[in-house]
C-alpha cells in the first residue's frame, strides 16, 4: 500500500528535478528546510527523526538535495521527507512537507477492532512493518 | 507569500497555490545549430552582459592588470563553451577553482565578489553570491564537530562562490590530528564532485599559500587558476585614493594631492601597510579631520566647496608624517 502524506499526497512521487523545483520555491520564500526520516509511517507519528539540523541561509537547492541524498544513502529503506518552515509569524510553521523516498515494499496497515463495553467497537490502524523492531522494518523479507 | 486561513495538516489535500512551482520549468533546450551555422560572438557577449562586468572591473579597480587578464581569459573560455554547446559539442564543465595570493589589501576579496557575479552571468554559477569564511567557520572544536560545520558552509555557498580567506590556517603542520585536515578532505571531495554547484576560491599571502599547497598536493591539483595580486605602486595607490574620495563625494585640493602622494610614499615603507586598505583608512581619517576643521573653524559659513574639499592639512596631521620624520618604525595611518 503506497502511503501518502503531506502537501503533495495527491501526486505521484516526485523526480529529483521536481524535488529541486519545490526546494527552490521554498528558498525563494525564505523558508528554511529540513530533512527527516522514519520507519514508522503511522499517519499520527509526527516525530520523525531529524537528519541533521534545519538548514538556514541557503541560496540554492543543491545543498538540500545533497542532504536528501546523504539521508537516502544512510537509510535506503526508510521514509524520507523534506519540510519547509516559515518563521515570519514568530513561530515555526510548516509550509511544505513531502515524501522524497519510500521503502521498496510497503506492506500497509492492519485495521484492528477492539470490542469495548456495550458492544462498542474501537478502531485503530497498525502498520504491519511496526511489528518488527525499528531498524529491521522494510528489509524486504 | 500566500496566506491560508484554512488549516492544513499531513494527509490533507493542499490548496494547490502554496506548493506549485511558481515558475514554469526553464524553456525547453533550444534546437541545436547545424554544423555550417554561424554565431555572432558580439551578440553572445551582449546577451550575457559580461562586457558590463568587465568594463566596470576595468573602471573601478586600479591596476591589477595580470588579474584582469586572467578574468578575461576565463570569461572567453566560458563564452566559447556556451557557444560550442549550441552546436552540440559538449565539453565537461571546466574546473574554475582558484587561488588568490597577494599582500593584504590588494583587492582579493573585492575581485572574488566580481568573479562570482561574472560566473553567474556566464551561466557557470546558478546564483552568483559569495560566502566568505575563515578557519573558524569550517573547523570545529571537538570530535564530530568539523564535518557538519564544513558541510553547512558548503551548503550555504552552493550556487555561488566559497571564498576561504587565509586558507593555510586549515592545515597545521605540527599537529597531524588537527581537525582542519577533516575539513580539507570534505572540501576536496566537493571540489571534485560538485563543480557545477560551487566555485572555491582560496586566498592568502603568497608564501604561506605555496607552503600550504606543497603540503596538500590534492588541493593544489584541484585548483586550476593560481592568480597573483601584485603590490600597488605609489601611482596606483594615488589613483585609488582619488577614486575613493570621489566615491565618497570629496575631492583633494592641489596641495592636498601633493600631500597624499607624500603620505603614500611614507606609508608604503612603514609596517602594517595594507595597500588599498591603508588608502581607504587614510581617506576616512582625512574626512574626519576635515569635518573637525570645519566645525572648529573661525568661519561658520560653509559652501559646497568647503564641504567637499580635503585640504593638505587634513592629511599632513597624520602620524605617518611624524613617524617618518622620527624614522620611527612604529608607523600608523
Ligand atoms: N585596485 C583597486 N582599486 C580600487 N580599490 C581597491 C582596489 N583594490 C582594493 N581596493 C579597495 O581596498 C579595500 C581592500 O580590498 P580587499 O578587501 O579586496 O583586499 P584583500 O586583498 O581581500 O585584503 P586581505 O588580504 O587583507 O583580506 C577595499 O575597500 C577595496 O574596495
Ligand atoms: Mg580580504
Amino acid at each position: 500500500m503506497r502511503i501518502t502524506q503531506g502537501t503533495f499526497s495527491y501526486l505521484p512521487d516526485f523526480t529529483d528535478e521536481e524535488i529541486t523545483a519545490q526546494i527552490e520555491y521554498a528558498l525563494r520564500n525564505n523558508w528554511p528546510l529540513s530533512v527527516e526520516f522514519t520507519d514508522d509511517p503511522h499517519p499520527r507519528n509526527v516525530y520523525w527523526e531529524m537528519w541533521g539540523l534545519p538548514m538556514f541561509d541557503l541560496h540554492d537547492a543543491a545543498g538540500v538535495l545533497m542532504e536528501v541524498n546523504a539521508c537516502r544513502e544512510a537509510y535506503p529503506r526508510h521514509y524520507v521527507k523534506v519540510n519547509a518552515y516559515d518563521a515570519t509569524l514568530g513561530r515555526q510553521s510548516t509550509m511544505l512537507s513531502f515524501i522524497v523516498q519510500r521503502p521498496p515494499d510497503e506492506p500497509g496497515f492492519r485495521l484492528e477492532r477492539q470490542e469495548a463495553a456495550d458492544r462498542q467497537i474501537r478502531y485503530t490502524t497498525h502498520p504491519y512493518a511496526a511489528d518488527r523492531p525499528t531498524g529491521e522494518r522494510y528489509d524486504g523479507s | 507569500m500566500s496566506s491560508n486561513s484554512n488549516s492544513r495538516g499531513f494527509g490533507m489535500t493542499a490548496t494547490p497555490k502554496a506548493g506549485q512551482p511558481a515558475e514554469p520549468p526553464a524553456e525547453p533546450a533550444p534546437e541545436l545549430l547545424p554544423a555550417d551555422a554561424q554565431v555572432d560572438l558580439t551578440e553572445v557577449r551582449r546577451e550575457t552582459g559580461i562586457d558590463e562586468v568587465l568594463d566596470s572591473l576595468d573602471r573601478e579597480l586600479v591596476g591589477l592588470s595580470p588579474v584582469k587578464e586572467r578574468i578575461r581569459e576565463v570569461a572567453a573560455l566560458l563564452l566559447v563553451d556556451r557557444t560550442r554547446a549550441r552546436f552540440g559539442i559538449d565539453s565537461p564543465t571546466p574546473n574554475l577553482h582558484m587561488s588568490f595570493t597577494g599582500s593584504p589589501g590588494t583587492g582579493k576579496t573585492t575581485v572574488a565578489i566580481r568573479m562570482a557575479d561574472l560566473l553567474h552571468r556566464l551561466g557557470y554559477l546558478r546564483r552568483g553570491h559569495l560566502v566568505s569564511v575563515t578557519r573558524d567557520d569550517l573547523v570545529g572544536q571537538y570530535v564530530g564537530h568539523t564535518a557538519p560545520k564544513t558541510k553547512e558552509v558548503i551548503k550555504r555557498a552552493m550556487g555561488g562562490v566559497l571564498f576561504i580567506d587565509e586558507a593555510y590556517y586549515l592545515y597545521r603542520q605540527d599537529n597531524e590530528r588537527d581537525y582542519g585536515q577533516e575539513s580539507i578532505e570534505i572540501l576536496l571531495q566537493v571540489m571534485e564532485n560538485n563543480r557545477d554547484d560551487l566555485v572555491v576560491i582560496l586566498a592568502g599571502y603568497a608564501d604561506r599559500m605555496d607552503e600550504f599547497f606543497r603540503s596538500n598536493p590534492g588541493m593544489s591539483s584541484r585548483i586550476a587558476h593560481h592568480i597573483d595580486f601584485p603590490e600597488y605602486t605609489v601611482d596606483e595607490l594615488d589613483q585609488i585614493g582619488r577614486m575613493m574620495a570621489e566615491q565618497l563625494g570629496y575631492r583633494f585640493s592641489e596641495p592636498a594631492l601633493t600631500a597624499l602622494r607624500q603620505y603614500l610614499e611614507h606609508r608604503k615603507r612603514q609596517p602594517r601597510f595594507a595597500n588599498a586598505r591603508s588608502v581607504r583608512n587614510a581617506v576616512e581619517r582625512a574626512r574626519l579631520r576635515q569635518a573637525r576643521r570645519l566645525m572648529d573653524g573661525s568661519a561658520p559659513r560653509v559652501g559646497f566647496d568647503e564641504l567637499t574639499t580635503l585640504e593638505s592639512e587634513d592629511l599632513l596631521a597624520s602620524r605617518v608624517f611624524s613617524a617618518a620624520a622620527e624614522q620611527d618604525t612604529m608607523g600608523n595611518e
